[in-house]
């Protein structure tokens, strides 16, 4: 009866929630549309939603074609930055010689603004995939890595005396205390890599391509197609959303104590 | 008699620190000191103490912070190793983390991602025993620390005390015959610490583990513990050793005793003189004496 009580205001809650910056989006579909018509804005400065609705689908399948290219650059990205970073983070968590000679490297490149290096890889990698390939990794690796080490060494301390009272070697310490303890926040460095990845792809085919939503975006713009520019972001902005909630659903797979863990406290602070 | 000749010489006069004829001692400190050295700098922890803890006994040692009671504790966990001296454990030197104990720390320090039977279990898992055949056990671990109702919640839906209650029944799943509690409810409030006192002390009468319970609460001490070791700051040292002759159970009642009274008052009186308390009377734990 309570937990049902309870399952109950949580729903409505999250409806309440919800609910609210749903209608928030649709007002402002609304207000765009009308102020439009309504102030008589040109088309290339502004064009009404369901101008950029009519164009998009009109020419659907060169937006579609060029968002698979795009696609395929921060999956593979992302991939690569994830295989990566996370054994490097391991090591650097656990070897001393790696933490004295690798992690102020790192720390320092980190600094770089990577996107000021996508004209270097141009030069040395060409037009094709690799140097979008490239970028992505560059910019996803940084909060993977950077979260993945700070999570390995988080282990508080009694916990860690506590796991040597019981005499555990330390494969079985891993696998039971350090590795959980430590996916909070790998996740947390995968969701930013996640977000940073399509801004990556984008940047890298402004600079140079033949193909992708970065690309067509370019050549839109110069033909102040401006109903094509929104509707190629508004591809844009969904496929970086369904890489970042496709994160987030493995998350709440991975450590639903954690989601829930969170949930609760928000709950507290409400 | 174990009355035992430390190396460095220590005088007969300390008598006390060894337990007294006839009891076995389980846990034994010889001329144990502790130095930290960071920097360059050196931090005396511990200076030279000598102790013998009974087997069975449930000694509580109270002293302020920075006098190296925790130091003491994790001496004898294995999990720091002496500077100089040396520690026994059932009559073996400790010269590593001992694993043929249970350990309570001042936070719970429970597994956020299990829970709170498997939070008791992982205690099993970890030493490569079957959790499947420690199951009923743990449930009745968990009942008897009044979690009967509590064994699928995970940590962030209990409170403080329950959450401290599981590392309880944790440190106690293995049946361990030494049993080592760090300011278990130092982070407690009053009344739930008035509880868990209580509950530990059925624990503990059922049981009869060699317990070394750490404390800054005079009152909770004396209430515990067979005996009660009062240090003194920086660096730590034994200052006295006291026995509290008060029957068991002590319940609640205890603290109208006048051993109680006794007892806390001249515990009271070492902090004072050594200027660990200060002030005026009144202003001590020791507020709800009559």
């Amino acid at each position: 009866m309570a937990l049902a009580s309870r399952r109950g205001r949580a729903f409505v809650a999250w409806l309440g929630h919800r609910g609210g910056a749903l209608t928030i989006f649709v007002l402002l579909f609304v207000a765009w549309e009308a102020a439009v018509h309504v102030f008589g804005i040109k088309e290339y400065l502004l064009p009404p939603p369901s101008k950029v609705w009519s164009e998009f689908w009109r020419r659907h399948e060169i937006v579609m074609s060029g968002a698979w290219v795009t696609t395929q650059e921060i999956l593979a990205g992302y991939a690569l930055a994830v295989v990566v970073s996370i054994p490097l983070a391991l090591a650097v968590a656990y070897s001393r010689f790696m933490e004295n000679a690798v992690y102020p490297v790192i720390v320092f490149l980190q600094i770089v603004p990577k996107i000021a290096i996508a004209p270097l890889f141009i030069i040395w990698f060409g037009f094709g995939f690799t140097p979008k390939l490239l970028l992505v990794f560059l910019l996803s690796f940084f909060p993977i890595v950077v979260s993945s080490i700070a999570g390995f060494k988080s282990a508080d301390r009694d916990v860690m005396d506590f796991a040597r009272t019981t005499g555990a070697g330390s494969l079985t310490m891993f696998f039971k205390i350090r590795l959980p303890q430590a996916l909070p926040h790998i996740f947390t460095g995968l969701k930013v890599g996640a977000a940073l990845a399509a801004t990556a792809a984008v940047v890298a085919e402004f600079v140079a391509s033949d193909r992708g939503l970065g690309y067509l975006l370019l050549q839109y713009n110069g033909q102040l197609d401006t109903p094509m520019v929104f509707a190629t972001i508004v591809v844009l902005s969904l496929i970086g959303l369904v890489v970042y909630y496709a994160v987030e659903v493995v998350e709440r797979i991975a450590i639903p104590w954690h989601v829930s863990q969170q949930a609760t406290a928000k709950d507290a602070t409400l | 008699m174990t009355l035992r000749v430390v190396r460095g010489g220590a005088p007969a006069a300390e008598a006390p620190a060894t337990a007294p004829d006839g009891a076995r001692a389980y846990v034994e400190l010889a001329g144990v000191a502790k130095t930290y050295r960071r920097d360059g700098r050196q931090t005396h922890a511990l200076e030279r103490v000598d102790l013998a803890i009974r087997a069975g006994e449930f000694l509580a040692i109270v002293g302020p912070s920075g006098c190296g009671k925790s130091t003491l504790l994790r001496l004898v966990a294995g999990l720091h190793l002496p500077t100089s001296g040396e520690t026994r454990v059932a009559g073996r030197i400790v010269d590593r983390p001992q694993t043929d104990l249970g350990i309570v720390f001042q936070s719970p320090v429970l597994l956020d991602w299990r829970t709170a039977l498997a939070n008791v279990l992982v205690q099993v898992e970890l030493r490569g025993l079957d959790p499947r055949a420690y199951r009923e056990r743990a449930l009745n671990l968990l009942a008897q620390v009044g979690l009967k109702d509590f064994a699928d919640r995970y940590p962030h839906e209990l409170s403080g005390g329950m959450r401290q209650r599981v590392a309880i029944a944790r440190a106690l799943i293995h049946d361990a015959p030494l049993l080592l509690m760090d300011e278990p409810f130092g982070a407690l409030d009053a009344q739930t610490r008035e509880e868990m006192r209580l509950d530990l002390e059925a624990l503990w009468l059922a049981t009869r583990k060699t317990v070394l319970f750490i404390t800054h609460s005079i009152d909770e001490a004396v209430l515990l513990a067979d005996r009660v070791v009062v240090m003194s700051p920086r660096p730590g040292r034994i200052e006295r050793i006291i026995d509290v002759g008060l029957p068991r159970p002590r319940g609640l009642p205890a603290r109208r005793a006048p051993e109680f009274v006794q007892a806390a008052e001249l515990i009271t009186g070492i902090f004072l003189a050594r200027g660990v308390l200060h002030g005026a009377g009144g202003e001590t734990t020791q507020d709800q004496n009559p």
